[in-house]
């Protein structure tokens, strides 16, 4: 049975559209996996001398299973948003004669063997071995190394039971917050000194190994946890279900000011606010309004103006870039209902284009405040948000056309590239290196107010020029609208 | 009405699609059958322009669809439930349609109550959203939308497929009165003789992308289909 199971796999893998179509992600993927193993592995090499030199009176052993709480804690929400049970592809296995157990099994089994449990022993059999080599004793040390694995599995399958209680819930974040805020809580207040009892605990288990029964009994009781709720939920009439939501409608009759491209707005704002994929672009607007707060606090960046506004079209931009990279993929689902429809393609595009407009006007008051930090930051930001109206947009709508890939609505955002091809990679650059490029350095030859002026000055030719563009860009989907048809409706 | 002339589809040489020539008339109800790949949903795409004739063309109303978009106010069409909008309900779908064709709320209102027994309630004020309905109840949805704002030419692609045998009856009489009464021209394809002999005035068959019959319906007319769809497995069993 298993040789089936693993036989499905590889060819699920291997002939998804997503793997043979687009290469240049997976070596994108790749790569982030390196990246994260190396830091791994030197977090695991250089732990030992770093504790070392950081607490030089303490055993470096004792403080690292001190700080195993916080590690534990990040692990579980990063797994809460990263870390999904692969549920769905069992459904054509239900009508099959496989004992539904078997099936349960399989997929908890599968689960254990994904990269986020792998990702760990990058660092803790490096940490381990560093540790034998300065003198620890061996069975100490592999007895704790065993209890990290198994630590790891259960919070594998107990991040599981987690999302099992948030999917039912209209806040799908609040279980998650609630367990690492109250074990958090608990430790804070001194009410429960959780993080050094975890700390203590894995001393003593190491110290005598029969204790490390006591992790495996947590990890099989978390399994058989997860084994019964997934064994009732595998019914095609519950989990399998996709869920059905009711409507709650808002009043947007005000998009009526915008005339004949009032239904094409009205479209898109529900488009926004009743999909997942699209939903996360709002909060990932929060995150752009913030993002000048990792560099303006910082006296080092203050000094840096030729950064203020690559900056500035990221803050003012955010939405711009998220939403538009992904025209007209966005309406893949119904495409070819809208080319046979009764509507003037320029409509179409003009309602995406006032939409970013209105963000990056909207996105610009809200980033107002940040004349806290000096003037110059303000008139950056200005000549920033002039810019993306005038220029980025247009060329943002522009790279759209080239869109040959499909998105499913439905999908969670993070770490989700469904939709994302080369395309979206080369429209980055000239979005916001261009102009960073071109204000550096005219700041440096002519200074900071000829730069601002420059970029404004872009910006207000792409407004003036606006009708003569869209008519350009018009023209280029409608070249390319039997191409994106046919891409638009192959499933990726 | 509707004047096709030479057309051809192919597809990496394959010819899926050809057409010598094909004359609809204004306010006829035409119905297209033929087995799988025969060339239907094909012939339908290229009504509506979606993909690219490889020779040839259709003209609507004089109007050539690959050439100019003119012929959309005037035709309206659900080929699959791609043509729905998942993340609206019913009535904002029928409400977005409207607006497409100069139809306001009202307009769409007077238009969706006639259709209250097709709909047997299950469709309208349900505050569901059309990903969330059952594949039949999507279909509805889909054919109603394709009657909103007075088009002259409606295509509907397998209409009675995953409709329950009352909505196909209703379905049936919907589809006759807009050709009868208000002089629609109806094109209809389906798998099922029986519901396509009831409510087209002609038929033509399809086999493999060729006209290979084009009938007047007349009471023998279903006969005559069948024994020519039970022949051809005949001919295939021969030739296996």
């Amino acid at each position: 049975m298993i040789k089936h199971f693993i036989n499905l796999e590889w060819k699920q893998y291997f002939r998804s559209s997503y793997w043979q179509k687009s290469l240049g992600l997976n070596i994108l993927l790749v790569f982030f996996a390196l990246y994260f193993i190396v830091i791994f592995l030197g977090l695991g090499f250089g732990l030992l001398p770093i504790l070392k030199k950081l607490f030089p009176e303490q055993d470096p052993f004792v403080v690292a299973n001190g700080f195993l709480f916080f590690w534990i804690m990040v692990d579980l929400m990063m797994r809460f948003f990263l870390q999904k049970l692969p549920v769905m592809s069992v459904k054509p296995l239900l009508t099959l004669p496989i004992k539904r157990s078997t099936v349960v099994n399989y997929v908890l089994g599968k689960s254990a063997l994904s990269f986020f449990n792998f990702l760990p022993l990058f660092a803790i059999i490096p940490f381990s071995i560093m540790l034998i080599a300065d003198g620890y004793a061996a069975s100490q040390i592999l007895t704790w190394m065993f209890t990290m694995i198994i630590i790891v599995l259960i919070i594998n399958f107990f991040n599981f039971i987690i999302e099992a209680f948030s999917a039912e819930k209209e806040l799908s974040f609040l279980p998650l917050i609630v367990v690492v805020g109250t074990l958090y809580g608990l430790d804070y207040f001194n009410v429960l000194p959780i993080k050094s009892a975890i700390g203590d605990a894995l001393l003593a288990i190491s110290n005598n190994p029969i204790l490390v029964l006591i992790p495996l009994g947590v990890l099989a009781l978390c399994y058989w946890y997860n084994f019964k709720l997934l064994r009732d939920k595998l019914f095609l009439d519950s989990s399998l279900k996709s869920k059905v939501t009711e409507v709650k409608a808002a009043d947007l009759s005000w998009t009526r000011h915008f005339g004949d491209i009032a239904p094409f707005m009205q479209l898109d704002l529900k488009l926004i606010w009743r999909n997942k994929r699209t939903k996360s672009s709002v909060f990932i607007m929060v995150i752009g309004l913030v993002y000048g707060l990792f560099f303006y606090p910082q006296p080092m960046y203050r000094d840096m103006v030729w950064l203020f506004p690559f900056i500035g079209i990221f803050v003012t931009g955010i939405f711009l870039i998220n939403f538009g990279q992904f025209i007209p993929a966005w309406d893949s689902g119904y495409y070819k209902m809208l080319m046979s429809q009764n509507i003037k393609y320029e409509q179409y595009l003009r309602s995406k284009f006032v939409l970013m407009i209105l963000s990056v006007g909207i996105m610009f008051v809200l980033s107002i405040p940040y004349v806290y930090f000096g003037w110059k930051i303000l008139i950056a930001h200005f000549a920033a948000a002039i810019y993306n109206i005038g220029v980025n947009s247009h060329v943002i709508l522009f790279g759209g056309s080239f869109n040959r890939k499909k998105i499913d609505l439905n999908q969670r955002a993070a770490f989700n590239y469904q939709g994302t091809g080369a395309v979206q990679w080369i429209i980055g650059l000239p979005l916001m290196l261009l102009p960073m490029g071109i204000f550096a350095i005219i700041n440096w030859l002519f200074g900071f107010e000829t730069g601002i002026a420059v970029l404004i000055l872009m910006g207000i030719a792409g407004i003036v020029l606006h009708k003569k563009l869209m008519k350009l860009i018009t023209k280029r989907y409608l070249d390319s609208k039997y191409k994106m048809i046919d891409a638009f409706s192959q499933d990726s | 009405m509707i004047h096709t002339k030479d057309l051809s589809k192919s597809y990496n040489g394959t010819t899926v699609l050809n057409v010598e020539e094909l004359s609809i008339p204004k306010g006829q109800s035409f119905g297209l059958v033929g087995n799988n790949g025969a060339g239907k949903t094909t012939y339908f795409s290229l009504l509506l322009d979606l993909i690219k004739p490889s020779t040839g063309n259709i003209t609507s109303n004089s109007i050539v669809v690959d050439e100019s978009e003119d012929w959309k106010p005037f035709t309206s069409s659900f080929i699959d439930e791609s043509f729905l909008i998942g993340y609206l309900t019913p009535e904002e779908y029928f409400y977005f349609i409207g607006d497409l064709r100069g139809q306001n709320k009202a307009d769409v209102d007077a238009l969706t109550s006639k259709f209250e027994d097709f709909f047997n309630g299950e469709i309208i004020g349900k505050k569901k959203y059309l990903r969330d309905l059952s594949k039949g109840n999507q279909k509805k949805a889909g054919i109603v939308a394709a009657l909103i704002g007075n088009p002259e030419v409606i295509i509907l692609d397998e209409p009675f497929a995953n409709l329950d045998p009352t909505t196909q009856i209703r379905l049936k009489q919907i589809l006759k009165d807009l050709a009868e009464k208000q002089g629609v021209t109806i094109l209809v394809s389906s798998h099922d003789l029986m519901h396509v002999t009831d409510v087209c005035e002609r038929i033509v068959v399809l086999e493999k992308g060729n006209v290979i019959k084009d009938l007047e319906t007349n009471p023998a007319t279903l006969k005559e289909l069948e024994a020519h769809f039970a022949s051809s497995t005949m001919a295939n069993q021969e030739e296996e």
